[in-house]
């Protein structure tokens, strides 16, 4: 098993043993259970299905407490596959714990979706300069400039960055080093920042 | 929120002693020279606190040789190795950055508890 799924659940900074204060995400990663093995014979690949967070029973529809009961296990929130490694070791029902996979040093990449920033302008969106603010521009400063030419070829290439809706995307940030597990609460503190909001769903990979 | 808390509560520190704005204290601030470890004392009058939780920190003011020294310590640090509170202010405001403009024996009246 190389990953895990989790919630953030905020930032703060802690102490190092030297006594330097490092910015922290903290995530509240499992505990995660098995909920489906696939298999090469059966499914065409090799995953392993974990479910993570308790979800009431009553909100549960039918198909789904079919999937939770075949598995033995209570129904949960959020259910995503994971591959790329040995799945046989693991059984259906298996509870996957964050420090059974994870030790402090390790290098992380974690995986979630990016906040909504709504319609943004190319300087945001895309890093661009934007214009000159002098020397007698009007409206200029933070225009995306040319988008392409005019007779020919007489349209804008497709793809040519824009202003547009940003955020809300998947997004990976890769490299993160684990700074401290707190296996009692399911804890585990990441050095940086993480995408998403507080509460969101975040899964944590480990580097290969 | 609760958990946040717990991951700072494993290292706040519970035998700092209470201390704010006005009151003067000698910080004991380890420092590691090569892989040696001393103590070094900071003298001087308490400007500001803020922050909460594990982030709180204070700032601590002294003139040094005519030149006025300030430096901002986390409280919970493990860099900070005792505070030592040596006398009580008694002052009207929580920030107390007017006093870089006074002269010390102004210092003296505002801060007095008299």
């Amino acid at each position: 098993m190389t990953a895990i799924l989790g919630k953030k659940l905020g930032m703060t900074s802690v102490f190092d043993e030297k006594g330097e204060s490092l910015p922290c995400t903290v995530i509240e990663a499992g505990p995660c259970f098995v909920a489906q093995i696939k298999t090469k014979e059966k499914d065409g690949y090799e995953a392993l299905q974990l479910g993570f967070e308790e979800k009431k029973e009553r909100l549960v529809n039918k198909p789904l407490a079919g999937h939770f009961k075949k598995a033995g296990i209570a129904a949960k929130k959020l259910l995503r596959e994971f591959r790329g490694f040995d799945v046989s070791k693991y059984q259906v029902g298996a509870e996957v714990r964050v420090d059974s996979i994870f030790a402090k040093g390790d290098i992380v990449s974690v995986q979630g979706q990016s906040k909504g920033k709504g319609f943004q302008g190319v300087v945001k969106r895309h890093h661009f300069g934007g214009g000159v603010r002098t020397h007698g521009q009007s409206d200029r400063q933070r225009a995306p400039g040319s988008i392409g030419s005019s007779s020919y070829p007489s349209r804008v290439f497709k793809g040519m960055r824009m202003a547009g809706r940003m955020g809300g995307e998947n997004v990976t940030v890769k490299n993160l080093r684990v700074v401290q597990i707190i296996p009692e609460s399911n804890l585990i503190l990441i050095l940086g920042s993480v995408p998403g909001y507080n509460n969101s769903y975040v899964e944590i990979h480990k580097e290969q | 929120m609760d958990k946040m808390k717990l991951v700072e509560a494993t290292q706040m520190k519970s035998d700092v002693p209470a201390f704010g704005p006005g009151d003067t204290i000698i910080v004991h601030v380890k420092v590691v020279e090569g892989d040696k470890e001393r103590i070094q004392q900071f003298q001087g009058v308490v400007i500001s606190r803020r922050g909460a939780g594990l982030g709180t920190t204070f700032t601590v003011r002294k003139v040094s040789n005519g030149v006025g020294v300030e430096r901002i310590f986390p409280v919970h640090s493990p860099r900070v190795a005792k505070i030592e509170v040596l006398k009580a202010g008694r002052v009207r405001r929580a920030k107390m950055y007017y006093i870089r403009t006074l002269a010390a024996k102004q210092i003296r009246q505002k801060t007095s508890v008299s």
